[in-house]
This record gives structure tokens, C-alpha cells and sequence, in this order.
């Protein structure tokens, strides 16, 4: 296969490839760049300055975004950890438990979520706890975000775990290690990198989620994403730019570093 | 670490049992009020204040609808939201003298439309709504709405217009002179007819944006509120804000006394602190909007006092408030703009 | 095959399991995901409640609008409404074209990627998702700033003296199209990788050492192979470019509605008509099951064959 590389390359691929990673940096290199604007205006440009990010901090914004961060980082890590046990669970469930009667009406509920449009989950979600009298704020949201992460918790793990074979948790089966064991000493370890991409993708999908959010959040409940909604409401201004750029940073930090652990971890098992 | 986080949990308890004689919970737009006027407020009176915010009229209304009612003392509804609150029966009423400085109140804003002598509500802020253009590129006569719903051609495809159903239909009805909330067939079918005609000549629909597309010159004439457009001129922009001879929408933000409020006189002690005029101006130096309370300008900023936003020309005609429908003739409206953009 | 029956019959264990490892998901989709929407359908059939929310007496007025006009005052003989049908045709069409322009960009990028290095290939996936971490919102701003008729893209066009004039992006169905294509292109890209990934280029030596070209083989084997990817791709894409709202609002000027739009205005904005919002999410969810049902008969056929 090495020999002929040929079959692999088309031409024009690598350049759509390069087109595709500038489109979709450009406009992030807009919203860094403008996070550093002295002016008031998001057009103009009016030298460079720090003032967004002091703003960020210690400006009239300050305490309701650090709220919202607070928000939303509890409920994407809250969220995403019960989501991610839900269906690592399920996951276990479907692809090892064999067959049984239903498995593809479970298979189509896990992955309801994603069939269905957002807006209308939010508004079935929204007429819901409205219905039942429950709009606490903070528990709807994170009743709404662990039900939809559900599925994209569960399609890495349950991709992982389809390549692990079942003679390794056979073996220990059969050296009369009990189900528990097995379980703990072999299936959820090899399941590991499943389980982080899992939690991750779901921390990030109910760390941006707006339109769910902003459906069944309540008075007084506001998530960065809704936070920065409605400071837009007011005209948008630099200090949302240089939110987002911190929270890029963050972002890519904590990919970077778990991209790193897993690689470690790699590393250490081979 | 325990330890730290137990001291902690005991300072805030103690710091709680400290301060706070009673409670005022407020319910108010985002970014709408200093934050050095709640910690005055909460000083001087010796009260804890919380405050949440909305961002819309009609979120702020299904908030409390939903259950929230109870919770806040004090709301600050926009006019037209003031009588559908009432009509609801979300709001309270007290009476002058439970308020001294109601006293202070401009009395043209007394008897208004949304809470005729006001039982429920007092002024907050006002502003109006109608459209600026950029001087750049239209330098003709800015006096008319026709600006909007009929526009010469330097303006023609260069208009971005608020997405809000309330202040275009209100605009466009000042425009063709027809009353609010009309049920008359023919001024209906000229009025969806007439802004099906105007569309063609517009660019955008949008009430975020308002401000920016006139900055960046994306727009060169857009529907906007008169602080909003004050905000971009000062960002730059060489507009120029109309006060159209056919009429434009005046609008006011109140701050009601909620129904069931948990803290009612703290509530009603938090509005007479609203109509201090040196609390008023502060307000109106925050939010750039105009004062309804008698003897604020020695404390007001000479760029608030003096924009040419605030202060429309002698000859400009009163604004109007929008209007507040039965079900039956909304009903028609709505289905007016979603004609409009369908 | 046979191997893997047998030792599936020896177990692993979780067989008896299956039940209570299954029911938080069941409870937790079941509750408030399942029945949520089949509650949202009854509402679809109630009165409505002036400003939002429901009076609980049956009522079809919901769908008697959405399929026939009555003229704007509701008394002449009903005809069939179009208004609403053409919101439909207008986003769906917006999300197919959108769903074209991340395939023709996405197909060639993901297939670049699987064809990296292993050790790169992470790397390349990573600088795929990093955009998704700043919010949605913020990138749709951004890129109405870019596209502007002042904006830098027009600076550099006739900069470089490829054009006289600004190209009139910003506030045209191109826009729209544009910022669907931006918001959804990883769910475009990722799973047609993880096709492209599986393939055995095996096949395309043997294409190759048999004369076919390039291209040949590209569409007669390497197409049909990774196809389950490029439909998940696809409706992955699809289904949340027919409800979004964030680009045609702010990229496409929001002169006219979209269906999401549509919705959002039944419950947040003025017009407060619950019954009717619910009916409008009905029917496209029922066009998006329409469209997953046709995908699942396609990808059985695909797998038989």
C-alpha cells in the first residue's frame, strides 16, 4: 500500500482541505482581533487595548457573566457527567447484552435527541415543565441538557467499545473473576478514551447550547450563551468579543490537555 | 480547605443575619440601572437588594406567568406591557401618598395611556423610537416617514428596519394616518398593502443590529431608538435622528409594583427613591434615555442634556404610545406582519 | 463469524443486565424528551390562550391556518394557504443548498484527514472542532462582519483589483446559505472521516491496477463504499439547518421568516400563539422522521447489498 500512494491523493483535496481550516479560522481571527479594540464599536478599529478584558472582569457586566459562567460550567460538567454515565450504561447494554426484544426502538430513543430539530425540543421541553408547574431554572436546564448530551455521550463510547473484543473480559470470566471485576479491572478501562471523548463532546454541546436554554431557563437563570444573547440585545460590544477569546483559551487548553493525558495514557499501556 | 470553606459558609451566614432589615427583589432589562444606585438604595434603607433581568417585554411576561410571581417586588415593564400586565391582574396598586415623591413626576406623564393616573406604575425612562439617516449619504429632507415606507432612491435598498411587529405597524399606521388597533377593512388592507409596497426598499430586519449596521454604513437609514442612535453617533456614524411630522413612537419604561410582591413597602420605598430627581438623573446618565421627574438637569451630563436625540425640535408633533388590542383585532395585525414576512 | 456467535453465547454477562443498564436512558429520553413532544402535539389540537399558553378545549385552528386562508379578515371561502408552505420550501431549500456546500467542501477535507499520518490525524480533527468551542452567536457576528459590504473580504477583493464594486453578500439567501454551511461543517466533515477512515484502500489499488482512473474509482468504488457516512453526514447537517434562525437573522437580514423563526415567534416574540408554534414543530418534525425514514430505507438497502 505504502508503494503506491497515488490512490490516495486526489488533486484539488488538499487545497479544498486548506480552504475549509480558513474558513473556518478567518472569522475566529476577526473576534481575537477585535477582542483587543480600544473603540466602543465593533467596526471600527481604535487601536489596540486591554480595556474588554478588564472590562470583562471588573465592568458593570462583570458579576452577572461571572454568574453565568458559574452557570454554565456546573451545568455542562453536572450535565455531562450524568449524561455520559447514562449512556455509557445504555452503551454496555446494547452492544454486549446481544439480542433482545426492542433494540432498535432503544437505538432510535437514545439517539431522539439528535433526530429532532432543537427548536423543537425546546419548545416540547418548554411546554412540558410549563404544563407539570416545575420552571425552577437552574434544574430544568440541567434536566434538558442531560437528556439531550444522552446521545452524543453515548455514539463514541458505544464506537469504542464495538472495537473491543470480548475474549479479553472472556478470559477473565473464565479465571473466575465475577462480573464486577471483569467490568472494572478490564471492560472500563479499554472503554476509557470512549468515555472521555464522550464526556467531552457532551460538556461542549451543553456548554454552547442556547436555543433549549433560553426556552426553559426562567427568570433570573441566565448561561453564558443566553448572557451573551441578551448583552447583544443591547448592541454588541468588544467585552463579548474578549469573553469569547477567554473562553476559547480555556477551550483549547482543555482539549489540548486531555488530547496529551490520552496520548500519555497510550503510551503507558503500549 | 474544609476549614476555609466552613469559615466561609459561617461569614456569609453571619453577614446575612447582619445586614438586610428586609428584602426588595427587582425584575429589570439588562443593563438598565447603575449598580452604585441598588448598593445606595440598599444602604439607605438598610435592605438587600437582588436584581434579575430580562430581555424582552414578552420574556419578562411568560417568566411571570410561569410561576415567578411572588418572588420579585418591583418590574419595569415597557408601556403597552404595563396594561396587558394589569389586564392580567399582575400588577398592584397604591395610592400617591404611599409614594412622596410621586409628587416629583412631570405631570404630562401622569395620566398616561397604559395606566391612566397611575395606580400601578411610575416612570422609569423614556425615549422614542423613529429612524436616523446617515448624512452622507442623503443630505435632502429627513422630516417624514416616507423615509422609511417610500424612500428616495439614495436611500432605496440601504434601510434596516426594527424586527418588532408593535413599533413598525405602529410607524407605518402614523405614516398612512390611520388610528391603532383599527378594525376598518379599508385602512387595513392599505396598511398590509402599503408596507408589503416599502419592503421592497429594505435591506434588513433587525433590532440587535440597529445600531451597528448604521456604524459599519451596511445601512445608510434604519428604524432605531433615539438613545440607541445617540450611542452610534457618538461611535462615529454621521447620522442624524428624524422627528417625522406624521408622528413617531414614544415609548416608557415603568417600574411597577408587582402583585403578591414579598416586600411591598421596600418595593414602594424603591420607587420614591426612583423619583429623587438626583436617582432619576443618575438613571438617565446611565441608560441615556430621558427622565419623566421634574428637576433632574442640574444633575444630568451636559451630552445627555444637550443631544440633539433627546431634545426633539419645537415644531416635532407629540409621540404616540403603542397601542394595546383586543384579542380579535391583534389578531389581524399578526397576520399583517406575517404577511410581511413571508 | 461463526467464533464470535459462540463466545457471544458464552456471554460477557451484561445479557440479564440489559434492562437495568438501559432504563435511566429509557427514563431519561422517555420523560422528558418522548413524552414532552407527544404532549406538544396535543397542544398542537387546544384553543389558544391570548399571549401565550393554552386554554385546554380541543381545537384544529392551529392546522386550519397553517393549510388554508380565509383573507385577511377570515371571512371569504377558505383557500389553500401558502404562506406558510413556502416558509417551508424556503428553509428547506436553504438547508439542502447548505448541506451541498459543506459536501463539497467537507468530503475532500475529510478525506484528506483520513488519508494523514495516524499521528496527525488527531491533530487535524482537533483543529476541526476548536471554532465549536466560541459561541454560535459570536461566530455568526463575526462573519457578518467579514462579509459586509465594507468588510474586510470586499477590502480585499478590490484591494487586489479582482473586483470594482462590493460583492453584495450580507443580507442575501447566499449569506444564509454561507452561515448554515459555517455553523454545520464538522458535522459534516467527522462522520464522513470516520467512513473514509474504515475504507480499505485495498479496493482502489485493485481499481487502479485494473486502469481505472483516479476519478473512476472515486465514484464507482470509494463513493458507494463510505456512502453510510456522507448521508449521516448529510442529515446531520440537514435537520439543524431547518430549524436554526441565528443565520438567516443575522446574515439574511430576517426579512422573511424560517421555520424556526416561525416558532420562536409563537413563544417568545409578540405574536404568542402556543397551539400554533406546536403545530408548525409537529409538522417539521414530522417532515424530518419523513426524511430519516427514507435514509434508514437507503442505508438497509445499502447494507443488503
Amino acid at each position: 500500500m505504502a508503494g503506491c500512494p497515488d490512490i490516495r491523493r486526489y488533486p484539488g483535496f488538499a487545497a479544498m482541505a486548506a480552504l475549509c481550516l480558513t474558513i473556518l479560522y478567518v472569522p475566529l481571527a476577526v473576534v481575537i482581533a477585535y477582542s483587543f479594540n480600544a473603540s466602543t464599536s465593533l467596526t471600527n478599529w481604535g487601536g489596540v487595548s486591554l480595556r474588554w478584558y478588564a472590562d470583562l472582569f471588573t465592568g458593570v457586566e462583570a458579576p452577572r457573566f461571572r454568574a453565568a459562567a458559574w452557570n454554565s460550567i456546573t451545568i455542562a460538567t453536572l450535565a455531562a457527567t450524568a449524561s455520559t454515565i447514562i449512556a455509557a450504561a445504555a452503551a454496555v447494554a446494547m452492544v454486549r447484552g446481544g439480542r433482545f426484544r426492542g433494540k432498535g426502538a432503544t437505538f432510535a430513543l437514545i439517539n431522539l435527541p439528535l433526530m429532532v430539530p432543537e427548536i423543537v425540543t425546546a419548545v416540547a421541553t418548554l411546554i412540558f415543565f410549563s404544563t407539570i408547574g416545575l420552571m425552577t431554572g437552574y434544574l430544568t436546564i440541567l434536566i434538558a441538557h442531560i437528556t439531550f448530551c444522552i446521545p452524543f455521550a453515548y455514539l463514541p463510547i458505544a464506537a469504542r467499545l464495538e472495537g473491543i473484543e470480548e475474549t479479553f473480559e472472556q478470559a477473565a470470566r473464565d479465571l473466575y473473576a465475577t462480573r464486577a471485576q471483569a467490568f472494572r479491572l478490564i471492560l472500563l478501562p479499554l472503554m476509557t478514551p470512549g468515555i472521555i471523548s464522550g464526556f467531552l463532546l457532551a460538556f461542549i454541546i451543553s456548554l454552547d447550547d442556547f436555543i433549549i436554554t433560553n426556552f426553559v431557563k426562567g427568570a433570573g437563570m441566565e448561561t453564558l450563551p443566553t448572557a451573551i444573547f441578551g448583552s447583544v440585545k443591547q448592541g454588541i460590544k468588544p467585552n463579548i468579543l474578549a469573553l469569547s477569546t477567554v473562553m476559547l483559551t480555556v477551550s483549547i487548553l482543555f482539549v489540548t490537555l486531555s488530547y496529551f493525558v490520552n496520548r500519555l495514557g497510550q503510551r503507558s499501556r503500549a | 480547605m474544609q476549614n476555609i470553606l466552613t469559615s466561609v459558609a459561617l461569614l456569609a451566614l453571619t453577614a446575612g443575619m447582619a445586614s438586610a432589615e428586609g428584602k426588595l427583589s427587582i425584575y429589570n432589562w439588562f443593563e438598565y440601572i447603575p449598580q452604585e444606585m441598588l448598593d445606595k438604595f440598599a444602604a439607605e434603607y438598610d435592605v438587600e437588594v437582588t436584581m434579575d433581568t430580562f430581555d424582552s417585554n414578552e420574556a419578562m411576561l411568560a417568566a411571570l406567568k410561569a410561576g415567578k410571581m411572588g418572588q420579585y417586588d418591583v418590574a419595569v415593564p415597557t408601556d403597552y406591557m404595563v396594561a396587558i400586565m394589569a389586564g392580567e391582574g399582575l400588577l398592584d396598586t397604591f395610592s400617591h401618598d404611599e409614594i412622596p415623591n410621586f409628587a416629583n413626576i412631570d405631570p404630562k406623564w401622569i395620566d398616561v395611556p397604559f395606566d391612566p393616573g397611575r395606580r400601578h406604575s411610575i416612570p422609569y425612562q423614556w425615549g422614542t423610537t423613529s429612524f436616523s439617516v446617515n448624512r452622507d449619504v442623503y443630505t435632502g429632507d429627513i422630516d417624514t416617514l416616507a423615509i422609511l415606507f417610500n424612500p428616495p432612491p439614495e436611500l432605496s435598498g440601504k434601510i434596516n428596519v426594527l424586527d418588532s411587529q408593535g413599533e413598525v405597524l405602529a410607524l407605518a399606521s402614523l405614516y398612512l394616518g390611520i388610528p391603532q388597533c383599527s378594525q376598518d377593512r379599508e385602512q387595513l388592507k392599505a396598511l398590509n398593502a402599503m408596507l408589503l409596497d416599502a419592503k421592497q426598499h429594505w435591506a434588513s430586519f433587525g433590532s440587535d443590529t440597529a445600531k451597528d449596521v448604521l456604524v459599519s454604513g451596511d445601512a445608510a437609514a434604519g428604524m432605531i431608538f433615539n438613545g440607541f442612535s445617540a450611542k452610534a453617533r457618538a461611535e462615529g456614524a454621521n447620522v442624524e435622528y428624524a422627528y417625522p411630522r406624521e408622528g413617531f413612537v414614544a415609548w416608557m419604561d415603568n417600574a411597577v409594583l408587582l402583585k403578591d410582591a414579598p416586600n411591598r413597602a421596600n418595593a414602594l420605598n424603591f420607587m420614591n427613591f426612583l423619583l429623587q430627581p438626583e436617582n432619576a438623573a443618575a438613571l438617565t446618565n446611565y441608560a441615556a434615555y430621558t427622565s419623566a421627574v421634574i428637576g433632574v438637569e442640574p444633575f444630568l451630563d451636559d451630552a445627555i442634556k444637550n443631544s440633539p436625540e433627546n431634545n426633539p425640535p419645537a415644531s416635532a408633533p407629540q409621540g404616540t404610545f403603542v397601542g394595546v388590542c383586543d384579542q380579535a383585532t391583534q389578531e389581524l395585525y399578526d397576520a399583517i406582519w406575517t404577511n410581511l414576512k413571508k | 463469524m461463526a467464533g464470535r456467535a459462540a463466545s457471544g453465547a458464552a456471554g460477557t454477562g451484561y445479557r440479564g443486565l440489559t434492562g437495568p443498564l438501559l432504563l435511566p436512558a429509557w427514563a431519561m429520553i422517555g420523560i422528558f424528551l418522548l413524552l414532552p413532544v407527544l404532549l406538544m402535539t396535543v397542544y398542537s389540537f387546544l384553543t389558544r390562550e391570548f399571549r401565550g399558553g393554552v386554554d385546554w378545549t380541543f381545537s384544529l385552528a392551529a392546522y386550519d391556518r397553517f393549510l388554508l386562508s380565509r383573507g385577511l379578515f377570515g371571512d371569504e371561502p377558505p383557500v389553500p394557504e401558502w404562506t406558510y408552505i413556502t416558509i417551508f420550501w424556503r428553509s428547506i431549500w436553504q438547508a439542502g443548498l447548505a448541506t451541498l456546500i459543506c459536501l463539497i467542501v467537507g468530503f475532500p477535507t475529510a478525506w484528506f484527514i483520513a488519508t494523514r499520518p495516524l499521528h496527525s490525524r488527531a491533530l487535524w480533527l482537533f483543529m476541526i472542532t476548536v471554532p465549536y468551542w466560541v459561541n454560535l452567536l459570536i461566530r455568526t457576528v463575526s462573519l457578518r462582519f467579514l462579509l459586509r459590504d465594507q468588510g474586510p473580504l470586499n477590502d480585499l477583493l478590490i484591494g487586489t483589483g479582482l473586483l470594482d464594486s462590493p460583492l453584495r453578500i450580507i443580507n442575501t439567501n447566499l449569506a444564509v446559505q454561507l452561515g448554515l454551511f459555517y455553523s454545520y461543517l464538522p458535522f459534516m466533515v467527522l462522520p464522513i472521516y470516520a467512513a473514509v477512515e474504515r475504507y480499505n484502500f485495498a479496493l482502489s489499488e485493485a481499481a487502479a491496477d485494473l486502469y481505472a482512473s483516479r476519478w473512476t474509482t472515486l465514484r464507482e468504488i470509494v463513493l458507494p463504499v463510505v456512502r453510510p457516512g456522507i448521508i449521516a453526514g448529510c442529515i446531520l447537517v440537514f435537520v439543524p439547518s431547518l430549524g436554526a434562525f441565528l443565520a438567516p437573522d443575522l446574515l439574511g437580514g430576517a426579512k422573511t421568516y424560517m421555520i424556526g423563526s416561525l416558532i420562536e415567534e409563537q413563544f417568545k416574540g409578540s405574536q404568542g400563539n402556543w397551539p400554533f408554534g406546536a403545530a408548525v414543530s409537529v409538522i417539521l418534525m414530522t417532515l424530518v422522521l419523513i426524511v430519516l425514514m427514507v435514509y434508514t430505507r437507503a442505508r438497509g438497502r445499502a447494507e443488503v447489498r
